[in-house]
């Protein structure tokens, strides 16, 4: 046959051994069919590890009660002793190394996300007491009459 | 030789050569069963005990380093208001991250809707998740192998590798992904991988003062979310999909989807 017959054809198989090529280089050696089978595991390994290194932001009371146990002491004799003390007092990260010292959010958004009068019927939310946020005390924080850590209104 | 013992020794030689050596390994069932994945990781959701807070999306977002004031979320709470005449009123203010604080409904463009309390049949919230499904169809769009189902059941997503094609976004029946606008790949809930692995509660799970969310492991008998499966009458979300979520409500009612 003649030349320019076959010359594509060299051209076509040059091409798909680049692209083999590129292929072999590129794709990682721990990329595969894993566990789940070719539907669901088709994936690179190494990704799984990954993720299970991503750094953990909270560490729970328990680590804070590591120092702080007269404060954790205090709050798991009040009402509010289920509230882990990171939700009011940010996420730990690495203290107390970084950051030295957490935010503390005593602002009134805080407290109302829990106690903002609202009819719920069939949830939990009715058992907790509430209050109006646009009249009860406006434009005063809660923390300047209630004591977080101890709210019970008869030690007022 | 005589060819009778000739044939004899074959078959002694060729039965002796077919038996592989690892066929006469001692092997330890215990060493066995560890091949078989131990863990496959579910969640359980008591809607009776969520009070709408929204202290679980803030752990959430920034657990996993989604920024805080972007409309996207990994987990949201809902609120149901079901009037006296059958109407179904949802919302979810910035996906709960600031809690439920007012007794206005978010309508989006039609703005706030106040119901009065003598209208309200039942008013509650529930918290929505990835619910890892069994047969995730997310995972069967991705044309690139990006995302996947590890073994022990958590749908991940390979960041490296994604393309933002932002298939699996539109495949998830649950709309729990989403674009991550800082990394500009597809996202989702990961039952906080990171944490789950090594023991500790999900981010949403620690943070909740109720204890309304609890992961857990479906292949451990004692393991209480396993326990509320098999003994309370739990549900699951669009069954009829044919996913199989791994995410159970308590209290799950028919007007929730």
């Amino acid at each position: 046959m003649k030349n320019h017959v076959w010359r594509p054809l060299y051209v076509v198989l040059a091409l798909v051994a680049v692209i083999l090529l590129a292929r072999l280089v590129i794709v990682p050696d721990d990329f595969g069919i894993q566990d789940q089978g070719y539907m669901y595991g088709f994936h690179r390994l190494g990704n799984e590890q990954d993720w299970k290194n991503f750094p953990a932001k909270y560490k729970t009371t328990a680590y804070c009660n590591e120092c702080h146990d007269d404060k954790v002491a205090t709050l798991a004799a009040s009402p509010h002793e289920m509230i882990p003390c990171e939700n009011c007092h940010g996420a730990a990260f690495n203290h107390p190394e970084d950051p030295e010292k957490l935010p503390i959010d005593r602002s009134r958004d805080l407290c109302i996300r829990c106690h903002a009068a609202l009819y719920t019927p069939s949830s939990g939310r009715s058992d907790i007491p509430g209050i109006d946020p646009d009249g009860h005390n406006e434009g005063f924080a809660c923390s300047e009459c209630h004591n977080p850590h101890n709210p019970s209104l008869e030690e007022m | 030789m005589k060819r009778r013992d000739f044939l004899k020794n074959a078959l002694v030689f060729v039965s002796g050569a077919s038996v592989s050596l690892s066929a006469l390994e001692w092997l330890d069932p215990e060493e066995v069963l560890a091949t078989r994945p131990e863990v496959r990781w579910a969640f359980l959701v008591d809607t009776h005990k969520c009070v709408g807070c929204g202290f679980c999306v803030k752990a959430c977002k920034v657990e996993n380093e989604i920024p805080i004031e972007a409309d996207v979320t990994r987990t949201w709470v809902e609120r149901y208001v079901i009037k006296r005449d059958g109407e179904v009123l949802i919302d979810s203010p910035k996906g709960a991250l600031n809690g439920f604080t007012n007794k206005k409904i978010d309508r989006n463009a039609s703005g706030m809707l106040e119901v009065p309390d003598e209208e309200i049949t039942q008013e509650f919230f529930v918290p929505k998740l990835c619910n890892q499904c069994e047969n995730p169809p997310c995972v069967q769009v991705c044309p690139v192998g990006a995302t996947y189902q590890a073994a022990d059941g958590v749908v991940l997503v390979d960041r490296t590798w994604c393309i933002g094609c932002g298939y699996c976004i539109m495949g998830c029946p649950y709309g729990v992904r989403f674009f991550h606008p800082v990394k500009h790949v597809a996202d989702k809930c990961t039952f906080c991988y990171h944490r789950i692995v090594k023991g500790k509660q999900t981010a949403c799970m620690q943070a909740c003062p109720f204890g309304a969310r609890v992961v857990g492991n479906l292949k451990d008998p004692d393991d209480p979310v396993t326990r509320a499966v098999l003994n309370q009458r739990v549900g699951v979300l669009r069954d009829e999909y044919g996913t199989r979520p791994h995410v159970y409500y308590l209290g799950l009612n028919k007007e929730v989807r």
